[in-house]
C-alpha cells in the first residue's frame, strides 16, 4: 500500500497566495483542498459607513488586476440604488475601458502565466529566450490594453476617471483615435494568438459544468446583462442572492460559492461566457474559435486558454469599433443625488461574473456591502477539476503531477487576491 | 566569455490587491531588459522558479496582517542585502488599515461565517514598523517610471532621483488649473507626495492621497480648516484622511483630530 502527498505551499504565476494538498491512497484521492491563504481584508466591513461616492475607488483595491471589474460593478450598484441612467457615450467608454482591462490580462496570463504550462517552461522569461519576438509581441498587445485604461482612466492599475454617474473627464476624439492604429495590429496579432495556442496538447478532462455568465441582446456581454446558465437560469442581476451562497471552510480565506437550489459548484469565467454566450461573437472571433477546432461549447478547462485567445479578438475588435465611432457625450457625467435605496451591479471581470449589493442610508452612506468575487465562485470547480487531474495521471511522479495540477488550477486564472478572499500545494500518496 | 554575476531580485507579496508587483510586469517595454540586468530569482506572480537567496534586492507589497506574516518579514530582511518597500500597503499599511480604527472582531464576525478559522492581526502595520528598510516607494498603486529609475538607480549604485515635494507642485510643473481654487474641489494634493504624474487634478479631480502624506509634517490642519470653510462637514473631512494611507501618521493624527 502505498501513500503518496503532494504540497505546494505557494502557487507560482497566479495573482495572491495559494496552495493545494492533495492526499492519495491506494490510487484515489483521499482528500485535495485548494486552500487561498491570502490574507483576509474585509473590505465589505469597512465600506460601511463610507459615503457612496467612495465605493468605487475602494473596491478597487480590492484587486490591481482587475480593477475596472470592482469599479464599474460597484458605480453600476450606486446607479441602480438610485436610479440614475447613463447615456449611450457614457456607457460605450465604460465598455471600451474594460475591453482594454480584459486585453491587459488576458494577455498577461494566456502568454505570461499560462503558455509557458503547456511548453513545459518555467516562465515567459525563458520563452522570450527561446522566442524573443513572440514575448515582445504578447508585451505590446498587453500595453496596448494598458494604453486605453490610461487614456481613459488615467494609469493601468486603479484608474481615476471612473464616477458614479460617469467620468471625472472624458477623452477628446483624437485622444483615443490614437488607439485606433495599435488596435487594428492588435486585432491582427490576436487572430495569430488563436492560431498558436490551438496548437498546443490538451490534457483530456471534460465534466458537465453548470456555467454562469451575463448575457445581452447585443453583445458579448461584459458590463451589463441577465444572469444566465446553461441548465435553465436566466434571472435579473438584482435576484443574486435568492439564487448563489457562499460557504465558509476551514482550508480557506475565501468564502466558496455554491447555487442554492441545487446545491451544485458552478463555473465563471471565460468557458462559462462562452458557452452562453457563442451566438454573439462577432464573425472575425468565431471564426477565429472555428479554426482552432472549437465547438459552439468548450468544456475542456485546458482549453480555456484557446477560449481566451478568441476573447481578445472579440475584446480588440470592440474597442477598435469603440474607438472609431466615438463621440464625447455633452457632459462628463449625470448628476447623482444621494437617498436611502438598495442595489446591485454584476459585470464580467476577466475571470468571471464579479457581483455587488449595496444598501445607502438618506444621506448616501453605505449601511450593508456584498461582493462576490469570480475566484470565490470557482473554487468548489478548481477542487473537482484536480480530483480528475489527479486521478487520471496517477502515473506521474510527484513533481510532473505536481506541475499538472498547478496548470489546471491556472486553467482559472485564479485571483487569489480578489477571493480573499493563493497556492501552497501538499500532496500526500498513501 | 563568462557572464559577470547579476544582481539578484526578489519581490514578495504580504497583504496586498498584487497591484504594484503587476506595475513590474507592466513595464512592457522595459521589462525583457530589466530581467537581463538582474537575475529574478523570486517572483512568484510570473515565475515557477525559486531561487535560494541571500537576494541583492528585496522588493516587498503589502503590509503585515497576520502574526506568519511578522515571522516571515524577518526572514525575508535577513535573506536581502537591500529591502524596498512598494506601494501604500507596504509602506503605510494599506486601505487595509482601517481596521486599526475599529474592533477587528467586529469586520471578521460581518464577512465570516466561522470566525475561528480565521487568523488575522487586529491591526495592518507598514514593513517599517517591523523590519529596517532601506527605501520606500510610494502610491496606490507605484508608478512604475519610479519603479524603473528605482531600479536602475540602484544597479548603477546612485542614489534614486525620486521627488518628495507636495503634489501642488505637480499642478505647477504640468500648468494644470488648481482644481480647489478654480472648482472648489477638495484636494488633498497640498499635503500629498508627488509621484502619480499629476492624474486626478488633470482629470478636474481633487487628488484623494495614493502616495501619502509630505515627508516633512504636512500642514494637514490649513488643509482641513480650508476643507471646513468650504463647507465640508466633519465626517467627511475625515473619511479623506480614512483611506490607502490611513495609517501613515500625519494622516492617522489629522483624523483622529475628527472623532466625534
Amino acid at each position: 500500500m502505498t501513500t503518496r502527498v503532494i504540497k505546494v505551499d505557494a502557487l507560482a504565476r497566479v495573482e495572491g497566495e495559494g496552495s493545494l494538498r492533495v492526499r492519495i491512497k491506494d490510487g484515489r484521492v483521499k482528500e485535495l483542498q485548494f486552500g487561498i491563504f491570502e490574507p483576509p481584508r474585509f473590505f465589505e466591513a469597512f465600506l460601511v459607513g463610507r459615503d457612496f461616492r467612495e465605493a468605487p475607488d475602494i473596491a478597487a483595491r480590492i484587486c490591481g488586476i482587475c480593477p475596472i471589474a470592482y469599479e464599474l460593478g460597484a458605480i453600476q450598484a450606486m446607479e441602480d440604488a438610485l436610479d440614475v441612467q447613463v447615456p449611450q457615450p457614457i456607457r460605450d467608454l465604460r465598455r471600451l475601458i474594460y475591453c482594454g482591462e480584459w486585453i491587459e490580462s488576458h494577455a498577461l496570463h494566456v502568454y505570461l502565466l499560462h503558455a509557458p504550462d503547456f511548453l513545459g517552461l518555467p516562465d515567459a522569461l525563458q520563452l522570450a529566450r527561446q522566442d524573443r519576438e513572440l514575448v515582445q509581441r504578447a508585451l505590446r498587445l498587453k500595453k496596448i490594453g494598458n494604453d486605453i485604461l490610461e487614456v481613459i482612466g488615467g494609469r493601468p492599475v486603479h484608474p481615476v476617471n471612473l464616477k458614479v454617474g460617469g467620468f471625472y473627464r472624458v477623452p477628446t476624439r483624437r485622444e483615443l483615435l490614437r488607439l485606433a492604429d495599435d488596435l487594428k495590429w492588435a486585432v491582427e496579432e490576436t487572430l495569430a494568438t488563436v492560431r498558436l495556442v490551438a496548437g498546443f496538447d490538451f490534457p483530456p478532462l471534460e465534466q458537465d459544468y453548470t456555467f454562469v455568465a451575463l448575457r445581452h441582446e447585443d453583445e458579448y456581454a461584459i458590463q451589463e446583462g441577465r444572469l444566465v446558465s446553461n441548465k435553465g437560469l436566466d434571472i435579473p442581476v438584482r435576484a443574486f442572492l435568492d439564487h448563489f451562497d457562499e460557504e465558509h471552510v476551514r482550508h480557506s480565506n475565501a468564502l466558496h460559492g455554491t447555487m442554492k437550489a441545487v446545491q451544485t459548484p458552478y463555473k465563471v469565467g471565460p468557458l462559462a461566457r462562452y458557452a452562453i454566450n457563442h451566438d454573439k461573437l462577432g464573425s472575425l472571433a468565431r471564426q477565429a474559435a472555428g479554426a482552432a477546432g472549437l465547438g459552439a461549447v468548450v468544456r475542456n478547462p485546458f482549453q480555456s486558454i484557446v477560449v481566451r485567445a478568441v476573447e481578445l479578438v472579440q475584446a480588440c475588435v470592440d474597442a477598435l469599433a469603440l474607438v472609431e465611432r466615438y463621440e464625447p457625450p455633452e457632459a462628463p457625467a449625470v448628476p447623482v443625488e444621494p437617498r436611502a435605496a438598495e442595489g446591485h451591479g454584476c459585470t464580467e471581470a476577466p475571470r468571471g461574473i464579479c457581483y455587488h449589493h449595496y444598501r445607502l442610508a438618506e444621506d448616501g452612506s453605505i449601511l450593508l456591502a456584498r461582493i462576490v468575487p469570480p475566484t470565490a465562485q470557482n473554487q468548489k470547480i478548481i477542487e473537482s477539476d484536480l480530483r480528475k487531474v489527479v486521478e487520471a495521471h496517477l502515473d506521474l511522479a510527484d513533481q510532473a503531477l505536481q506541475w499538472r495540477c498547478e496548470q489546471a488550477i491556472r486553467n482559472y486564472d485564479p485571483c487569489i487576491s480578489c477571493a480573499t478572499h493563493f497556492l501552497k500545494l501538499t500532496v500526500e500518496r498513501e | 566569455m563568462a557572464e559577470t554575476r547579476r544582481p539578484k531580485l526578489a519581490v514578495w507579496k504580504f497583504s496586498s490587491c498584487d497591484g504594484c508587483q503587476l506595475s513590474l510586469l507592466d513595464c512592457e517595454l522595459e521589462l525583457l531588459a530589466v530581467a537581463e540586468a538582474v537575475e529574478i530569482a523570486y517572483f512568484l506572480e510570473a515565475t515557477r522558479t525559486v531561487g535560494k537567496g541571500p537576494y541583492d534586492l528585496s522588493l516587498v507589497e503589502g503590509s503585515i496582517t497576520t502574526p506568519h506574516d511578522v515571522q516571515r518579514i524577518g526572514e525575508v530582511r535577513r535573506q536581502s542585502k537591500l529591502l524596498v518597500t512598494i506601494g501604500a500597503c507596504a509602506t503605510a499599511g494599506g486601505i487595509q488599515a482601517l481596521r486599526n480604527f475599529k474592533d477587528i472582531k467586529g469586520f471578521i464576525d460581518r464577512v465570516y461565517a466561522h470566525p475561528e478559522y480565521i487568523e488575522a492581526l487586529a491591526t495592518s502595520t507598514a514593513i517599517a514598523d517591523h523590519v529596517t528598510v532601506d527605501f520606500e516607494l510610494r502610491g496606490c498603486p507605484i508608478n512604475k517610471n519610479q519603479l524603473l529609475e528605482l531600479l536602475s538607480a540602484l544597479l548603477n549604485r546612485r542614489k534614486p532621483n525620486i521627488p518628495t515635494y507636495a503634489e501642488c507642485i505637480e499642478c505647477k510643473t504640468r500648468g494644470t488649473v488648481c482644481v480647489m481654487v478654480a472648482k472648489g474641489e477638495p484636494c488633498l494634493g497640498p499635503v500629498v507626495q508627488a509621484g502619480c504624474g499629476n492624474l486626478c487634478p488633470a482629470q478636474g479631480r481633487g487628488c484623494y492621497g495614493c502616495f501619502g502624506p509630505l515627508g516633512n509634517l504636512p500642514n494637514t490642519a490649513a488643509l482641513t480648516a480650508q476643507f471646513a470653510a468650504m463647507g465640508m462637514d466633519r465626517r467627511d473631512i475625515q473619511r479623506r484622511f480614512r483611506s490607502f494611507n490611513a495609517n501613515a501618521q500625519a494622516f492617522r493624527k489629522e483624523s483622529e483630530a475628527y472623532d466625534d
